[in-house]
C-alpha cells in the first residue's frame, strides 16, 4: 500500500517535469507569443526596440479608437527582438530603432521596411563642461578614449566620464554606425547604463561626463553639445543638417496585408504623422 | 475508509506535491539556463568564456573573468564593510540591549530586508556615487567598486545580523554563567565564550550573506557603472581599485538580455550557470556549517549530561 502509494506520487512528479519541459521548449523566443497571429486578424501583435515602443502604444491607441474592432498589442524588446519577430512571424510587426543589418536582411529575405519616423541622438554632457561644439571626429575620439582629457579639445584640465549605452540596445547601435564607423570601438571604460532615462540621471550627476541620447529625452538637467555648429535640435534634424539622425523602423513579413496595412497606412497618413511630431520625433513626410 | 481519513490523506498529497513541486523548479530552472548555455560552450570554448578577459558581442568576444572578478571584488567589499557591522548589530540585540530597545531595534533591522532593490540602488546613484566622486583621485566617477560595496554591505546586513543573533542566542546560558563565575567581564564572556561557541552559526549568515551579495542585481547596475574592464587601482594607492568601475555576472545578464540573440544570449545564460554554480558553493557551505553546528551543540549536550 505504502510502496503503491510513494510509485504514484514518482508518477505524477515525472509528468509534472514532463510537462514543464515540453511547455518550456516549445518557446525559444523570450516574450514570443504562444499562439499564432496570423491566424486571428482583429489582434496585431507588435514587438521590438523600446525607443519605438512609446511612440507605437500611442499610434495603437489611436489606431484604436477609429478602428474598434482591432486590437494591437505592443511588447518591447530590443530592437534585435523586433527584427526576429518579424521574420519568423510571431509578430505582426517588429520594431527597429536602427538600420537593418545586412546579416538579418540575409536570414530574413522577406522583410519589408517601413520608416516611420526618424529620431536624432543628441551628445550631451554635464552643464559644468564649457565646450558646447564639437565635430564628429571629436566625439569618435572622445567616445573610443582616444581624448580623455576636456582640455586637449579646448576645455578644462578635467578626466572624461564617457557614459554609454549597453550592447545591443538600438541607440548605441545607432551611434555606433553614424559616429563610431567601422573601425572605432566605445571605450569598455565607458559608465554603460541600460536606458535613456538612465543615461541622462547619469550625466547630469556626474560632472566632466558626456554621453548620447535620443531626443526625445533632452531636458535642461544635461547640456546638449552642437555638432559642426547644428545644434540639435527636430527642425535641424528634419533639414538634414543635423548629422546624426536615425530611422525608426516598423518591418512586417512580406507585404503587409488587412489590418496590419491599415494601422501602417494610418502611421503614414497625416494624422499618424502628427503623432510623431507631437512624440518630439521627426516626421517621415 | 472513513471521510476523516481521505481528508487526511488528500492534504498529505497536496502539501507532498508542494515540496516535489518546488524541486522540480529548482531543477528546472537549472536544466534549462544550461540547455540554453550549451551553444555558447561549445562554440566559444569553456576556457574562452571562463578566462577571457574580453567581453564584446559585437566582435564575437565573449570572456566573463571580469564579470567574475566585479561580482567577488564587490562582494568582499561588501562583506569587509558589512559584517563587522552587523554582527555588532546581532550581539546588541542578543547580549546587550533591553527588552523595550530591541522592540525598536531588531524591526528596524529586518525593514531593510523589506526594501526593494531599486530604492537601495536610487539611493546609492544619487546621494553614495557623489560623496564617493568627493574622493579626489583621477578617474574617480563614483560609480564603482565602493559605491556598490557600500550599497551591497547594508542590504546583507539584516541577513547577517538575524542569523547572528540567533546563533548568538542559541549559545547555552551556562557557558555565560561560567565565564562570569570565573571573574570574566561582560565584554571578555562575549568575545571568549559565546563568539567562539556560536561561530559555525555566525559563519553560516555571514555565508547566506555572501549568497545575497552574489546574487544581487538592479542596485548593482545603478551604482557599478557596469563598464566591462578588470578592476583595476586608479593611481598608485592600491586601495583606489575599489574607486574602479566594474560589472558583475548578474549585471551583465540583466543589462544585455533583452537585446541578446544568439551566441550573445547563449553566453548571457552561461553567465547564469556560473552565478547558478557559484551560488550553489556557497549555500552548500553555509549549509554543511550549519550542520557542523547541530553536530557540536549535540556532543556538548551530551558531554554536559
Amino acid at each position: 500500500m505504502k510502496s503503491n502509494k510513494k510509485s504514484i506520487l514518482l508518477v505524477v512528479s515525472f509528468l509534472l517535469i514532463a510537462s514543464l519541459v515540453a511547455a518550456c521548449s516549445g518557446t525559444s523566443t523570450p516574450g514570443a507569443p504562444v499562439s499564432d497571429p496570423a491566424a486571428d486578424n482583429s489582434t496585431i501583435t507588435v514587438s521590438g526596440s523600446t525607443t519605438v515602443q512609446p511612440l507605437a502604444e500611442k499610434l495603437a491607441e489611436a489606431f484604436m479608437t477609429e478602428n474598434t474592432g482591432v486590437r494591437i498589442d505592443v511588447q518591447g524588446g530590443g530592437s534585435s527582438v523586433g527584427v526576429k519577430a518579424a521574420g519568423e512571424g510571431t509578430s505582426d510587426i517588429g520594431m527597429a530603432s536602427r538600420e537593418i543589418k545586412e546579416s538579418e536582411l540575409a536570414e530574413f529575405p522577406n522583410l519589408e521596411i517601413f520608416v516611420i519616423a526618424r529620431d536624432g541622438i543628441a551628445i550631451v554632457a554635464h552643464p559644468d563642461v564649457s565646450i558646447s561644439n564639437l565635430t564628429v571626429e571629436q566625439v569618435r575620439d572622445i567616445f573610443s578614449g582616444k581624448v580623455t582629457n576636456w582640455k586637449e579639445l579646448g576645455g578644462e584640465d578635467q578626466n572624461i566620464f564617457v557614459v554609454s549605452r549597453e550592447e545591443g540596445s538600438g541607440t548605441r547601435g545607432a551611434f555606433e554606425e553614424m559616429v563610431m564607423g567601422e573601425d572605432a570601438l566605445i571605450t569598455s571604460s565607458a559608465i554603460l547604463q541600460p536606458s535613456n532615462g538612465s543615461v541622462r540621471t547619469t550625466v547630469s550627476t556626474t560632472p566632466y561626463s558626456v554621453g548620447y541620447l535620443s531626443f526625445g529625452y533632452l531636458d535642461d538637467t544635461v547640456k546638449s553639445i552642437s555638432i559642426d555648429g547644428v545644434a540639435p535640435t527636430e527642425p535641424n534634424a528634419a533639414d538634414g543638417s543635423y548629422p546624426i539622425v536615425r530611422p525608426l523602423n516598423m518591418l512586417t513579413n512580406g507585404e503587409p496585408t488587412g489590418n496590419v496595412k491599415a494601422f501602417l497606412d494610418f502611421i503614414l497618413s497625416e494624422a499618424g504623422q502628427k503623432l510623431v511630431v507631437e512624440d518630439g520625433y521627426i516626421s517621415v513626410k | 475508509m472513513s471521510v476523516r481519513m481521505i481528508a487526511d490523506k488528500t492534504v498529505k498529497i497536496v502539501l507532498f506535491t508542494s515540496a516535489i513541486i518546488s524541486i522540480i523548479v529548482v531543477l528546472a530552472i537549472g536544466f534549462f539556463i544550461f540547455r540554453e548555455s550549451i551553444e555558447a560552450w561549445t562554440k566559444l570554448g569553456v576556457g574562452e568564456i571562463l578566462f577571457g578577459a574580453v567581453w564584446r558581442p559585437g566582435q564575437d568576444q565573449y570572456g566573463i573573468l571580469a564579470m567574475i572578478i566585479g561580482s567577488v571584488s564587490v562582494t568582499f567589499g561588501a562583506i569587509l564593510l558589512g559584517v563587522p557591522l552587523a554582527l555588532g548589530c546581532a550581539i546588541f540585540l542578543a547580549e546587550i540591549a533591553p527588552a523595550g530597545v530591541q522592540a525598536v531595534v531588531r524591526p528596524a533591522v529586518q525593514l531593510l530586508a523589506g526594501i526593494p532593490s531599486v530604492v537601495y540602488g536610487l539611493f546609492g546613484m544619487v546621494i553614495l556615487v557623489p560623496l564617493v566622486r568627493n574622493l579626489n583621485v583621477p578617474g574617480n566617477s563614483g560609480y564603482g567598486l565602493l559605491a556598490a560595496s557600500i550599497v551591497l554591505a547594508v542590504m546583507i546586513l539584516p541577513t547577517i545580523a538575524s542569523i547572528a543573533e540567533d546563533a548568538i542566542r542559541a549559545v547555552p546560558e551556562n557557558y555565560r554563567h561560567g565565564s562570569l563565575a570565573l571573574g570574566a567581564t561582560k565584554w571578555q564572556t562575549i568575545t571568549k565564550v559565546v563568539l567562539p561557541a556560536g561561530k559555525s552559526g555566525i559563519l553560516a549568515g555571514v555565508i547566506l550573506g555572501v549568497g545575497r551579495a552574489l546574487g544581487e542585481t538592479m542596485a548593482m547596475i545603478m551604482v557599478i557603472g557596469n563598464s566591462v574592464i578588470m578592476p583595476k587601482p586608479l593611481s598608485g594607492n592600491p586601495l583606489t581599485y575599489y574607486l574602479s568601475q566594474a560589472r558583475t555576472l548578474t549585471g551583465n545578464i540583466a543589462v544585455e538580455i533583452n537585446y541578446a540573440t544568439g551566441v550573445h544570449e547563449s553566453a548571457l545564460f552561461a553567465t547564469g550557470v556560473v552565478l547558478f554554480g557559484l551560488i550553489m558553493i556557497v549555500n552548500a557551505s553555509a549549509r554543511w556549517i550549519i550542520r557542523g553546528q547541530k553536530f557540536v551543540e549535540k556532543a556538548n549536550e551530551e558531554q554536559v549530561c
